[in-house]
């Protein structure tokens, strides 16, 4: 039985965020595919009193459009690069911290650290790690090249300081920084994700392939990663999922111009797009490029899943 | 291969800094585990018999102390490097491994000489399922199988490289009764076919003296006897192994010998020699009682439990330590139930004497 | 049965070569496992070390071609310049109260409503709850567009109020509480019926004081993304009196290249960074116990 006082208590309980939710989560999912699915939609012309039609003109200027192939490709390309290297090198610096018993609280802590911090902020902080910077010094107008330090490095070393992000910066080395640091953000959510599943591993595995010899290479290929694979799943969508929605590093290492100045909007992304295409008034644009992202996410998250069921062992 | 365990001690440091409580584990204990026999340590909780299992496997290395398989010292050799198999309580089978890959596992870990090929693999595989009696089973994965039959795939396991020594932790802990039962005589069998050394723990003494063939009972880290279960029930060398040992258990009284007899309460039961005056413990095996109306020992009737072939007379005394004491006796003996007392006389040579204080042994003779 | 000469190849080793060279391996291991963590953690931490030595140089010594690793002079003035060139203050006190206000907000709706899945009965419960975890399924960009839309039509547009609002319910953080609210034994519901206690009194009484710890997660990360968030801010109030944190240090110096006063940018980003970095040394169980959870950033 169901009392009656416990009913509209509960819808009186649940109203603010049902309400909220409604308004700011309900409605623009009908409003997105309303607008995405009128020709040209724009608000400003709504306020004009402009009526549109019904079609798919949206999804094909879109993808037609030049900016959007780019945004589109440089968005892949660091979800490629990104996903495999950070969760690999989560994997490893995970085993690593399992197998240790001194410091390992303290390198938990650590390697924790990025995950506090407000990626623009710290993208900054890369930015001038890979500055070249165009500097005086001594006399007003004599100008000399000093570099920031990740170029002071390859020269100590004795390489060429390579121009990372300035003016003029090739493509391969700005994605090479960007990859650096979205690695580096993406590094602690996996390790902390990968080693609370280590360590949810019973210890009798191990003992069990030991008695067995199993080589340190075996152990790890055969039985951490195995049993460790629903975590691995994990940390491999979630991190397809964010690399997908990339946007505000790109901001904190190269700021809004989102690429070198000399070519503004190099590195855009999806989402990147998208807020243009909302800047610049084209809502019914920008509907149509959010669906087509939440299509791809979905799309990438199914074939991981396919994938996934094929090798996560149970 | 013997196995030798000389002078083996592990202490654990205490688990928080500030105080300095120790836990000695396994205190000094020497022993030679005979080649091609099945050893069953045994004991209550806390005893070290896993520990001994787990130094003897390298999983834990002892504090001090030398372990020997045959003439080589082993101690400092780690797990991988010992050609052990261990059975562990609660199997520790691969999830994500098929029945067939669980058994392969540890011939694929062989490096060099000693790696089968691929066939050699596969067969000794299905010999080592044949013995357990799993080979039906080889496609299936762990989480698919009974208790019993993941037991089975762990033995398996650890049989298949032919292991030097093999060990098992509680193997039967986590089977129903009946399984159990069966299970035990299977390892007797297995163990009996591959003629390889093996030791095992428990806390069941009924399990370690149905199959094993020697049994060491240990008490809070000491051994306390060592020898055939069958030697150790019919002779205990103290109280603890007399108590551990037999079921029911064995049932204790408080007496004394005075100028040759042993009194129970007031009442003499039995005419001995050799043992001076002095207050002792009693231990009478509940088999050692025997129905008799002129028997010189009384004690209060409770109640009569007729179990098919037997009958146990449950009474009770002023002198028992226990609160009750438990007497077997063929049950085609008649008890008058109606009867408030019940009189025993008893068997001689199921009857122990222990020092009131240390617990140990005291030997008679019978006049 | 010859099993054993059949099968066995648990060859007599030469025990002492075996033992020396595992103890060899074993060390080696060791000293490579920890060379590589140690490594590592020196990776993580450089951009940090480097924002801090960084921040304290006069302009010289940044620029030198060849880089000191520890300043010359400590320029602490940097920050005061920081401070007031990217109008900190203003920016600090605009993000606690955006983060304060929604995070108390939130965490009240968030309680209701967990409390309303986990304890109450009515019809639609089920329903409801796998619509609202439905939700979570769509990319936050999909409702930005239509939400713009929305409070530019409340004429909310550089107001406080739509920094606060449109982000105030979570799903997740209701279906992260409304787990725990489940394993607190129902019986204790009942029992508070039975002395006939109120259902809030009950709330706030036994169910929050036994949730806390994640109603301090849920706090903390909600408070950790006012601190970050950067898109929706800057599209609805990037004006001098609302402008949040992330937003202002951004907008502060947007130049990445060319004459920048990088001492002053990095102390810039020192102050900015620290409150987080206070919040982590002193919660960071908790932080850390929401994140594995949560999967998501801020």
């Amino acid at each position: 039985m169901v009392d009656n006082r416990q009913q509209w208590k509960a819808w009186l309980y649940l109203s603010p965020a049902i309400v909220l939710l409604l308004v700011f989560t309900v409605w623009p999912i009908f409003n997105t595919l309303r607008m995405a699915f009128l020709e040209g939609y724009s608000e400003q012309l709504v306020v004009r009193g402009e009526t549109f039609t019904f079609g798919i003109g949206n999804f094909l200027k879109v993808i037609k459009y030049k900016d959007f192939i780019t945004c589109m490709k440089n968005t892949v390309l660091l979800c490629v690069l990104t996903v495999p290297i950070s969760t690999l090198l989560a994997l490893l610096i995970a085993v690593a911290l399992n197998s240790i018993k001194g410091l390992q609280r303290f390198l938990q802590t650590v390697f924790f650290l990025p995950y506090v911090t407000n990626s623009i902020a710290i993208g900054m902080v890369f930015a001038a790690m890979f500055n070249i910077v165009g500097s005086f010094h001594g006399t007003q107008n004599e100008i000399i090249q000093t570099a920031g330090i990740i170029n002071n490095v390859i020269e100590f070393f004795g390489g060429e300081k390579i121009n990372w992000i300035n003016v003029g910066s090739t493509y391969a080395a700005n994605i090479t920084v960007m990859v650096v640091y979205i690695v580096w953000n993406a590094l602690p959510f996996k390790i902390l994700v990968l080693l609370g599943g280590l360590q949810a591993i019973n210890k009798q595995y191990y003992d069990a392939a030991k008695v067995d010899g199993t080589s340190r290479r075996r152990i790890f290929t055969r039985i951490t990663v195995p049993l460790l694979s629903p975590m691995l799943a994990y940390v491999i969508i979630t991190g397809f999922i964010g690399g997908f929605k990339e946007y505000t590093s790109i901001v904190g290492i190269f700021g809004e111009t989102m690429g070198p100045p000399n070519d503004a909007g190099r590195l855009n992304t999806m989402v990147g797009f998208i807020y243009d295409q909302l800047s610049s008034k084209h809502h019914g644009r920008a509907s149509a490029a959010a669906l087509i992202l939440f299509v791809v996410i979905f799309i990438v998250t199914q074939i991981n899943m396919k994938v996934g069921k094929k090798n996560i062992h149970y | 291969m013997k196995v030798v365990l000389q002078n083996l001690t592990k202490i654990f440091p205490s688990r928080d800094k500030k105080s300095n409580t120790e836990v000695v584990a396994v205190n000094d204990f020497t022993f030679e585990i005979p080649d091609g026999k099945l050893v069953g340590l045994l004991g209550p909780s806390g005893c070290g018999k896993s520990t001994t299992l787990y130094m003897i496997s390298g999983l834990q290395k002892p504090s001090s102390g030398k372990i020997f398989f045959g003439d080589d010292d082993v101690t400092e050799l780690s797990t991988e490097n010992r050609g052990i198999g261990l059975v562990f309580q609660n199997y520790a089978l691969y999830p994500h491994m098929t029945v067939l890959q669980n058994i392969l596992f540890p011939l694929q870990n062989l490096k060099g000489a000693d790696r089968p090929t691929k066939e050699e693999m596969l067969e000794r595989a299905h010999y080592a399922a044949k013995l357990v009696q799993i080979d039906e089973l080889m496609e299936r994965k762990p989480s698919e199988l009974s208790g019993g039959q993941q037991q089975r795939v762990a033995i398996a396991r650890a049989l298949v490289k032919m292991p030097r020594v093999l060990l098992l932790d509680e193997p039967l802990s986590n089977l129903d009764a009946r399984l159990r039962l069966q299970t035990r005589e299977e390892i007797k069998r297995i163990q009996k076919e591959t003629g390889i050394t093996t030791v095992f723990v428990t806390h069941d003494q009924e399990e370690a003296m149905s199959i094993s063939d020697v049994i060491v009972v240990m008490k809070l880290g000491v051994v306390q006897q060592i020898g055939k279960p069958q030697d150790v029930y019919d002779s205990p060398e103290n109280l603890f192994v007399a108590k551990f040992l037999g079921t029911p258990p064995i049932n204790v009284f408080s007496g004394r010998v005075e100028n040759d007899k042993l009194f129970i309460g007031d009442e003499a039961v039995l005419d001995i020699t050799g043992v001076e005056n002095q207050e002792v413990t009693i231990g009478i095996r509940p088999e050692g009682f025997i129905l008799d109306e002129n028997g010189p020992f009384s004690c209060k009737l409770s109640n009569v439990e007729v179990m098919g072939r037997d009958a146990s007379v449950v009474a009770t005394s002023e002198a028992s330590l226990n609160p009750i004491l438990r007497a077997i006796i063929n049950s085609d003996n008649k008890v008058d139930t109606t009867k408030e007392t019940v009189r025993f006389s008893v068997k001689p040579h199921k009857v122990f004497l222990f020092n009131k204080d240390t617990e140990e042994r005291i030997y008679y003779e019978v006049k | 049965m010859s099993a054993k000469n059949e099968i066995n190849v648990m060859r007599e080793r030469d025990m002492q070569q075996v033992s020396a060279r595992q103890k060899v391996v074993k060390t080696l291991v060791k000293v490579g496992v920890y060379a590589f963590l140690i490594a590592m953690a020196l990776v993580v931490l450089f951009p940090f070390y480097w924002m801090l030595i960084s921040s304290v140089k006069t302009l010289d010594e940044y620029r030198l071609s060849i880089p000191t690793f520890w300043p010359q002079k400590i320029m602490l003035s940097n920050y005061a310049e920081a401070f007031s060139t990217a109008n900190l203050g203003r920016l600090f006190m605009n993000t606690l109260y955006v983060g304060v206000v929604s995070t108390l907000l939130s965490l009240v709706i968030t309680v209701l409503c967990a409390f309303a899945f986990a304890r109450l009965e009515f019809k639609g419960k089920d329903t409801m709850f796998g619509l609202m975890l439905a939700t979570m399924m769509i990319p936050g960009e999909l409702f930005t567009i239509t939400n713009y839309q929305t409070v530019t039509n409340f004429g909310w547009t550089g107001t406080f109020t739509v920094l606060i609002v449109p982000f105030l319910v979570s799903v997740f953080y209701i279906y992260l509480l409304r787990q725990n609210f489940l394993q607190i034994p129902n019986e204790l519901y009942l029992a508070a019926k039975v002395d006939g206690t109120s259902d809030l009194k009950y709330l706030w009484k036994v169910m929050i004081p036994l949730a806390l710890p994640t109603l301090i997660s849920i706090t903390i990360l909600k408070m950790m993304g006012a601190w970050n968030s950067y898109i929706w801010p800057r599209l609805v109030a990037n004006d001098e009196a609302h402008r949040l944190i992330t937003n202002g240090l951004r907008n502060a110096f947007t130049t990445t290249t060319g004459d920048v006063n990088y001492p002053v940018q990095m102390a810039a980003v020192a102050i900015v960074s620290a409150p987080l970095f206070l919040v982590f040394i002193f919660l960071r169980k908790y932080i850390m116990a929401g994140v594995s959870r949560s999967g998501i950033k801020g």
